[in-house]
C-alpha cells in the first residue's frame, strides 16, 4: 500500500454542500500534474475523467503499472502537448484514487462507509475540483477537457463557472442521460447487488469482494464502449484457443474471453461501491433540466469558447446528443465550434489511437493558445 | 485569392458578426478574419474541410445548411455568406429563407448557367453542359438546381426578397448588373454575386 500513500492529494476544508442534501468538509481530493505551469499561469489545462478513469492520465500508473487512461492523446509533443501545457487531473469524489470516496473511514462512526457514504452527482464533482486552481494560484484555466463522464463535468464546470475557463472540449457526452445510458448502469449496479460477497456495501468490514458482480458490471458495460462493426471486426465468431466448439459453457468464442479478462482485470483496480456512487452521479446528470429545460442558459453567462468532438459509432452518447449541446450554445451566439469524427471504435474511440480525433484536439488547443481570447 | 472572395470582403463592413455557410477549407473566413476583424464562424458538410479550418484555427461546425442553420436565432449576424452552394440544396427556396433569417443581409454567389459557353455547349453537343466552373457530368453532378443570372433576379421576385448589389464577375472584371443590361450580364457572367435582405 506505499504506493497509494505517494499519491497527491490535497484536504479540502472548506464545507462543501453537496446536492443530495449534506454538507462534506475537510476531504482529500487526489490529483496528478504534468508538464509545468508556465510564470503567467495561463497554460493550466484541467482533465476530467469518466467512470472507470483516475488522476493519472499518461505515463505509467503507479497503482496499476499499466499506461494511463488518456496516454494516446496527452504527453510530451501530443494532441494536449505536456512540453506546453500544465495538466492537472483529479480523481473524482466518490472515486476510489485516493479522493473522498465510499472505501474511505466515516470520521464520525470510525467505520467504513460503504454505503453510508452520501450520493454524489456531476455537480458535487466540478464543485470540488474548483478547489484545485486555487491551490495552484491559477485565476483561469487555458481548458478544461474531458470525454464520456469528464465531458459532462467540462459542461458543468462551465455552467458552475463561467470565467474559469478560456477554452473547453466536451468530448463523446451528453447534457441529460438518456434512459439507455441509465438502463444501462443499472445493470451494472444490480449485477454488484446480486454478488453475495457485496453485504449491502459492507465487504470491506468483512474482508470480502463483490468482485464476481463487479466483473460483469464491467463485462457488460465494455460491450456498450464499443460498436458491432468494431466488435464484428476484431472478433467475429473467432474461437478461443480451441479448433471447435466445446458443447459447454467454458470461453468458446475469443469475445467471451475477452470480456472476462477485462472483468477481471477491472476488478483489481477499482471498487464496487466507487462503482455504484459514479453510475449514479452519472445518470442523475441532466444539466437540461438543472436550467428547466432550456441548456443554453448553462452556459448564457459564459465567454468559454467551446470544441465539441462526437464520434460516428459512439451508440451510448450518439452525435445527436452532443449536438444538441452545439444547437444550445448557438442559440446564444457562443463560441463553437464541433466535429464528428469517423471511426468505427464506438464510444471508446476517444481514448484509442483515433488519429483524425488526435489532430481535431491538437489542432484546436494549440491554435487557441496563440489567439488571445 | 479568388476575385470572388475580394468582392465578398468588400462588401462586408468592419468588426461585423458573419456566417460562412460552405465554408470550404476557410479561405474566404481567414481572409475576413484578418482583413475585415469580423466575428466569424463556418458551416461545412465535409469533415475533412472541418478539420483543415480547425487546423487554422477557425470556429466551425459539421453541418448541413438545409438542416442545421436553424439553430440559429433570427439575426443573429450581419451577414451570412453562401458561396457557390445554393444550386447544390434539395430546396434552395428554404435555404435563401433561412439565410436572410439568420442574417440580416446575405450575400449569395451563384454560377451563372446562362453564360453563353454553357448555353453553347448545350447547342452545340446536345449534351448537359460541361464548362471549367462546371466540371460534372450530369449524373454525378453535386449541382442540382443550377440557374442563371437573371433567375436568381426573378427568383428575388417570386421569393420576395430584395437585391440590394448585383454584380456579374467576367475574367477578373466586376460589374454592375441593372434591368437594362441584365440580357447581357446574364449572357457573359460567369458568376453573379447578390447582396440581399428580406
Amino acid at each position: 500500500m506505499n504506493v497509494k500513500n505517494s499519491i497527491k492529494k490535497i484536504i479540502i476544508k472548506k464545507p462543501l454542500k453537496l446536492d443530495c442534501g449534506q454538507t462534506i468538509d475537510n476531504f482529500p481530493l487526489a490529483y496528478e500534474t504534468y508538464g509545468e505551469l508556465n510564470e503567467n499561469k495561463d497554460n493550466a489545462i484541467l482533465i476530467f475523467h469518466a467512470l472507470t478513469g483516475d488522476q493519472f492520465v499518461t505515463g505509467i500508473n503507479p497503482i496499476t503499472k499499466k499506461d494511463g487512461w488518456w496516454a494516446y492523446a496527452v504527453g510530451p509533443n501530443k494532441s494536449i502537448d505536456t512540453n506546453k501545457y500544465f495538466v492537472i487531473c483529479a480523481n473524482v469524489i466518490g472515486g476510489c484514487m485516493g479522493s473522498f470516496g465510499p472505501s474511505h473511514e466515516n470520521p464520525q462512526t470510525k467505520k467504513i462507509y460503504g454505503t453510508d457514504f452520501p450520493v454524489i452527482t456531476i455537480n458535487d464533482m466540478v464543485n470540488a475540483q474548483i478547489n484545485l486552481l486555487d491551490f495552484f494560484g491559477i485565476d483561469k484555466l487555458f481548458s478544461v477537457v474531458g470525454g464520456s463522464m469528464g465531458g459532462m463535468q467540462v459542461l458543468q464546470f462551465v455552467s458552475n463557472f463561467p470565467n474559469k475557463a478560456k477554452t473547453a472540449i466536451p468530448i463523446a457526452c451528453t447534457s441529460s442521460h438518456s434512459a439507455q445510458n441509465i438502463a444501462f448502469n443499472e445493470l451494472g449496479r444490480q449485477a454488484i447487488a446480486a454478488d453475495h460477497n457485496w453485504l449491502d456495501g459492507d465487504y470491506i468490514t468483512k474482508s470480502t469482494l463483490p468482485d464476481k458482480g463487479l466483473a460483469v458490471a464491467r463485462m457488460a458495460a465494455h460491450i456498450t464502449y464499443l460498436s458491432k462493426k468494431g466488435l464484428q471486426e476484431k472478433f467475429g465468431r473467432k474461437l478461443q484457443e480451441r479448433d471447435d466448439l466445446k458443447f459447454g459453457f467454458d470461453a468458446d468464442f475469443q469475445i467471451e474471453s475477452y470480456l472476462r479478462y477485462q472483468g477481471s482485470v477491472f476488478v483489481d483496480r477499482f471498487d464496487a461501491n466507487s462503482y455504484l456512487y459514479i453510475t449514479r452521479a452519472m445518470d442523475y446528470f441532466d444539466l437540461v433540466k438543472q436550467f428547466n429545460g432550456n441548456l443554453s442558459n448553462a452556459f448564457k453567462n459564459s465567454k468559454t469558447k467551446f470544441f465539441i468532438i462526437s464520434f460516428t459509432s459512439d451508440w451510448l452518447y450518439p452525435t445527436q446528443e452532443n449536438k444538441e449541446i452545439v444547437i444550445a450554445l448557438n442559440a446564444i451566439g457562443a463560441n463553437v465550434g464541433f466535429v464528428e469524427i469517423e471511426s468505427d471504435k464506438g464510444h471508446d474511440s476517444f481514448l484509442l489511437d483515433v488519429p483524425d480525433f488526435l489532430k481535431a484536439l491538437k489542432n484546436f488547443l494549440d491554435k487557441s493558445f496563440m489567439e488571445k481570447l | 485569392m479568388k476575385t470572388e472572395y475580394k468582392i465578398i470582403s468588400d462588401i462586408i463592413e468592419k468588426n461585423s458578426r458573419v456566417l460562412d455557410v460552405g465554408c470550404d477549407d476557410g479561405t474566404l473566413m481567414e481572409f475576413l478574419k484578418v482583413n475585415k476583424n469580423t466575428n466569424i464562424r463556418g458551416i461545412e458538410i465535409s469533415k475533412e474541410k472541418v478539420q483543415i479550418c480547425i487546423a487554422k484555427g477557425l470556429t466551425v461546425i459539421e453541418g448541413n445548411a438545409e438542416f442545421d442553420l436553424k439553430q440559429f436565432p433570427n439575426n443573429s449576424f450581419d451577414y451570412v455568406v453562401l458561396g457557390q452552394t445554393l444550386q447544390a440544396f434539395v430546396n434552395p427556396e428554404i435555404v435563401i429563407k433561412e439565410l436572410l433569417r439568420v442574417g440580416k443581409k446575405a450575400i449569395v454567389t451563384i454560377p451563372n448557367f446562362g453564360h453563353w459557353k454553357v448555353r453553347l455547349n448545350l447547342l452545340m453537343r446536345g449534351t448537359m453542359p460541361i464548362t471549367s466552373s462546371l466540371p460534372h457530368d450530369w449524373y454525378n453532378t453535386p449541382n442540382i438546381h443550377m440557374c442563371t443570372i437573371k433567375d436568381f433576379v426573378k427568383f428575388s421576385k417570386i421569393i420576395g426578397f430584395k437585391i440590394f448589389k448585383s454584380l456579374a464577375l467576367k475574367n477578373k472584371n466586376i460589374s454592375n448588373i441593372n434591368n437594362s443590361n441584365l440580357f447581357f450580364k446574364n449572357l457573359f457572367g460567369e458568376l453573379g454575386i447578390f447582396l440581399i435582405e428580406k
